[in-house]
């Protein structure tokens, strides 16, 4: 159970994140939950590259044993980056549709329809 | 150079229609030639007939493009009753149809 | 002739140098405008004969391998790493070189065409910034073979294209099309970094050929699969999850609308190639291939009726493009539901899946040339609404001759190259199951219908007073959408030169899966 718990809270955050996605009427509440679902999949990455009793993939001065997989570190990093530039992208949108439009509420972002 | 393609079934060669084409244009041009060569420009000849009446503004005959098609979206107005008012443009609509589809993809692919 | 330096390392340019181009444009666009004009159409042009070069290169002597970061571009296998590729990799095969053709044709056109139609906006510094980078990312998403580098390439991508499409922030209403296509996108980019989470985690492997060796179809590959179908079909605009593009297609500016067609196009490419490389045989083809079937059968329906009650021109234009992207799934996804069964392959299996390759690039010349009149008449006229418009065809001459082109070769009409293509997808189609190719004909019809109510209610009519004062567009917009014009008739005059020149190499790539692994892994 305390092996797969890391997996169980995947699969919380994935589902808080589609629930925020789906659920939430405010444009600024969609975009967490967009970065909500971003940080459950880079705990996923993360996780699968561990191993059990790995330490810290550095060479220098380490001693011989496991070493946890760097690759996902690496993946993981690079994700972390893209979401910060896709959430600070959607949120300069919010501002300015806040700014055209005076509502952040889906239902009323709706001048393109059909 | 090969001009013709061939799918599996049948062959298409563009430029031999290209010159069945040009042939029958010739045929029109020629027969267009016998017709009545001179004509006085600017007189009532040149003018739109509509049997004596005056001819009305450009703007009132102009055909708006919502309505050349009136008599198709009419007549599959349930179909369109049914489709238009599902492009809510809402954007959390947009995400539902996603994870819907995925989901009947995963029943289909994974499941079956 | 040709440097050393460019046989060596020209896949890799093709994505260094719009890259390059795109972050030093603001500081050449602080000093002089007409200087930023010149290098990004210097950019343009250097990026699209890399690209061609590339391509040509990939035809005539086969897959081009580029390793980065070995101390030899094509070694990659090094002899200290097992016998595992473990660099970034990309692997120009002949399907990725046809899509190389296609980014470098319209990309420079689209350039071409914007320099004028653009010209006279403020910001234009982040215009052509964005611009640049989506043309490096749509280069890079069909060129490379590693699985992480193409979500990368994706996700720029998406950004860039979604700072284009809210250039024009026209009262809020791009910035909300730019938002509701970022959103959709954004989706899509976290599906694709679960399956990317899933197939590392089982197969310790990123690059695409290392991983089509190691699959094994498992339940997790199979979530992995849907997973990503879904993700690349949103993408590329497939009935039911198109709803992004109409309202980003009608927003953008047109130049940007030709060339988001190109990057749906590289997600298709995408779809193709993890469906076909990384799962080839493992998968149940029947399945799958019939879910594309059906994907398409929706997208061609759905777009070309929802198009008829447009009266927004780009709108309809873009539920155009979802429609023509449902043949293109139709013809490939009845290559691959017969994948498995090695005489309908050969019967008409590849005649499918040639005719929806052949599709794509047809459909990237005429569409993409249909967006840029439309963009000229918006230039001259002002308004999107085609209710408004009318009687342009007595001032708008070769606008109007380009947009008859492009509209008959949409609808299938002869000699143009949307009928060549339209035909092997007919032919093939209807030895598969008669039903589909009779849809796939009505929409066509319907889709005539369409581009005459369009042509009819700009061009035709009366002139009215209150465009008087309309005159042509200025001669770089006319040059960008004659070469794109040019290109619809030459390819619809010499269809067999294309199919076997550009085509037909490509569909063999895509079924060859073999090919691809010993291309990297070394015949092993």
């Amino acid at each position: 159970m305390f092996a797969n718990l890391p997996y169980l809270a995947v699969a919380t955050l994935t589902v808080i994140g589609l629930s925020t996605v789906l659920l939430k009427r405010n444009l600024v509440k969609v975009t967490m939950g967009l970065n909500i679902l971003t940080s459950a999949v880079n705990l996923l990455i993360i996780v699968l590259g561990y191993r059990e009793g790995g330490i810290a993939p550095i060479y220098t001065l380490a001693p011989q044993t496991y070493m946890v997989l760097p690759t996902p570190q690496a993946l993981c990093l690079t994700s972390i980056v893209i979401g910060v530039a896709t959430t600070a992208l959607l949120l300069s949108f919010t501002m300015v549709i806040y700014r055209k439009y005076g509502t952040v509420n889906v239902d009323e972002i709706r001048e393109l329809r059909e | 150079m090969a001009l013709t393609l061939s799918t599996g079934s049948g062959f298409w060669n563009p430029v031999v229609w290209l010159i069945a084409i040009a042939f029958v244009l010739l045929v029109v041009y020629l027969l267009w030639r016998q017709g009545e060569a001179g004509y006085n420009r600017g007189s009532a000849q040149v003018k739109p007939f509509i049997s004596g009446n005056p001819e009305p503004a450009k703007k009132a005959v102009q055909m708006p493009a919502s309505n050349l098609y009136w008599g198709f979206t009419e007549a599959l107005s349930g179909y369109y009753a049914r489709v238009i008012p599902a492009h809510t443009g809402i954007v959390t609509d947009y995400l539902l149809w996603v994870l819907w589809v995925t989901a009947v993809l995963f029943l289909l692919v994974v499941i079956t | 002739m040709i440097p050393q330096f460019l046989w060596d390392h020209a896949p890799a340019m093709a994505v260094a140098v719009p890259l390059l181009a795109a972050f030093v444009c603001p500081l050449v666009g602080k000093y002089t405008a007409t200087g930023r004009k010149a290098w990004v159409l210097l950019a343009a042009a250097a990026t699209s004969a890399l690209a061609l070069f590339t391509a040509w290169r990939v035809y005539t002597l086969g897959t081009w391998v580029y390793v980065f970061g070995a101390t030899v571009p094509a070694l990659s296998v090094p002899p200290d790493s097992g016998g595992i590729p473990i660099r970034i990799i990309f692997e120009v095969d002949a399907m990725s070189a046809l899509m190389q053709v296609i980014v470098a044709i319209v990309g420079f056109s689209v350039i071409l065409y914007s320099l004028s139609a653009d010209g006279k906006r403020s910001g234009l510094e982040a215009y052509y910034t964005l611009f640049l980078l989506l043309i490096a990312s749509i280069v890079g998403m069909v060129s490379t073979g590693d699985l992480f580098n193409f979500f990368v390439f994706f996700e720029i991508s998406g950004l860039a294209s979604a700072g284009l499409i809210a250039y024009r922030v026209e009262a809020g209403r791009a910035v909300e099309a730019g938002l509701k296509y970022f959103v959709v996108s954004t989706l899509g980019g976290i599906f694709m970094l679960f399956v990317i989470a899933i197939l590392y985690g089982q197969y310790n492997a990123l690059n695409i050929a290392m991983l089509a060796e190691r699959m094994q179809f498992t339940v997790l590959d199979k979530i992995a699969l849907v997973l990503i179908i879904g993700a690349l079909a949103t993408k590329a605009g497939a009935v039911p999850m198109h709803f992004w593009t109409p309202d980003a297609y009608a927003l953008a500016p047109s130049s940007v609308t030709a060339l988001l067609v190109v990057a749906s196009q590289a997600s298709l490419y995408g779809l193709f190639r993890f469906t076909f490389t990384l799962y080839h045989l493992s998968l149940n083809a029947a399945t799958v291939g019939w879910v594309l079937i059906l994907l398409g059968v929706f997208s061609m329906f759905v777009g070309v009726t929802m198009a008829i009650p447009q009266k927004d021109v780009k709108r309809l234009m873009a539920y155009h493009a979802i429609s023509q992207t449902g043949y293109m799934l139709l013809g490939v996804g009845t290559g691959l539901a017969v994948l498995g069964n090695q005489g309908m392959l050969d019967a008409f299996g590849r005649m499918a899946i040639a005719g929806g390759i052949f599709h794509i690039i047809n459909h990237a010349l005429y569409k993409g040339l249909l967006f840029l009149t439309a963009g000229a008449i918006i230039y001259r006229v002002g308004t999107r609404d085609m209710n408004r418009m009318g009687g342009l065809g007595h001032k708008m001459k070769w606008t109007m001759i380009f947009f008859m082109i492009g509209a008959l070769a949409i609808a299938g009409i002869p000699p143009f190259n949307g009928f060549a293509s339209k035909l092997m997808i007919y032919e093939s189609v209807y030895l598969f199951n008669p039903v589909l190719a009779i849809i796939a004909m009505v929409v066509s019809i319907l889709t005539l219908a369409s581009f005459v109510k369009v042509f009819h209610s700009i061009f035709m009519g009366p002139q009215l007073p209150e465009y008087e004062h309309v005159k042509e567009v200025p001669a770089p917009m006319l040059l960008g959408m004659g070469i794109l014009a040019l290109l619809v008739i030459l390819f619809g005059l010499f269809p067999q030169q294309v199919v076997d020149l550009l085509i037909t190499p490509a569909a063999n790539a895509l079924l060859d899966q073999s090919g691809y692994i010993a291309s990297i892994l070394g015949g092993a």
